[in-house]
């Protein structure tokens, strides 16, 4: 099981793919940051970094305005 | 033995000496990064790395910290010299230049501690990135979702790792800007700087 901010749970399949997390949870917002166990994914390894068993990702949306 | 400047007097005990030797880094220094440098001048941040390569405009008076005299200066100098004016004693780096993501590690590498104060989020990203990558275990305090009116109570904290978001995470620029939201994001990117920087656990 994944948990994503602390709130929402994904069912753990293997090779799960960040980009596959994304996807399955309806994220198509663009502008993105993502952590697994809190550590950040870079956009280019979405697709290429697997996410374990049990881990805890961070989605946070980035919008406009500073 | 350092003199401890009388505007401390009041700080919270035991705080003042752990914040004189912190350098915090401030990448942009509008409506976030003016206000979150105040506050953190203020309360006794050591040291600044300010970096904006914008010049003061009218349009920015009604959230940034900047005044009337400040319209057609560059925004680093205009902010060193208020900062100064509350606290002579504070160590301030001015970049009055545009940052891109190669030069995030040489810029800010010595701060302890950066503070995203961008407007746009696609510039929010990278330096989340950038950072990340070139100093993994230093803490990152971005703004997202600030715009618009009133709406206090979606202004949240979302934190994983060293990495701690600000706002709304929705609010979009083109809603307009509003001084207090965008000072309570300040606000609470800077409150969560003090706190990590006095070795305090985010909650």
């Amino acid at each position: 099981m994944i948990t994503v901010n602390d709130r929402d749970t994904v069912e753990w399949r293997e090779g799960l793919s960040v980009q596959d997390l994304l996807d399955e949870m309806g994220y198509s917002y663009v502008l993105i940051t993502v952590t697994v166990d809190g550590v950040l994914v870079p956009e280019d390894e979405y697709t290429t970094h697997p996410v374990p068993d049990g881990a805890r990702v961070g989605v946070f949306h980035l919008a406009h305005g500073g | 033995m350092t003199t401890i400047d009388p505007i401390f007097e009041r700080n919270v005990p035991g705080t003042t000496e752990k914040l004189q030797r912190a350098t915090v880094g401030i990448a942009g220094c509008g409506g976030l990064g003016s206000n979150a440098a105040m506050l953190l001048a203020r309360a006794g941040v050591g040291g600044l790395i300010l970096v904006d390569p914008d010049v003061v405009e009218l349009s920015n008076l009604n959230r940034q910290h900047y005044f009337r005299g400040d319209v057609g200066r560059p925004k680093v100098e205009a902010l060193a010299g208020h900062l100064r004016a509350v606290n002579p004693g504070i160590a301030l780096i001015l970049h009055p230049a545009e940052l891109g993501p190669g030069d995030v590690a040489a810029v800010f590498g010595g701060a302890d501690l950066l503070v995203e104060a961008f407007d746009l989020a696609d510039r929010k990203r990278w330096l989340i990135e950038s950072w990340c990558r070139a100093y993994p275990d230093r803490p990152i305090v971005a703004a997202s979702g600030l715009s618009g009116a009133g709406r206090t109570g979606a202004m949240h904290v979302h934190s994983s790792g060293n990495i701690h978001v600000v706002g709304d995470e929705q609010s979009d620029m083109s809603e307009g800007l509003c001084a207090s939201r965008v000072m309570l994001a300040a606000a609470m990117e800077a409150n969560i700087a003090i706190g990590l920087l006095l070795g305090m656990e985010e909650d």
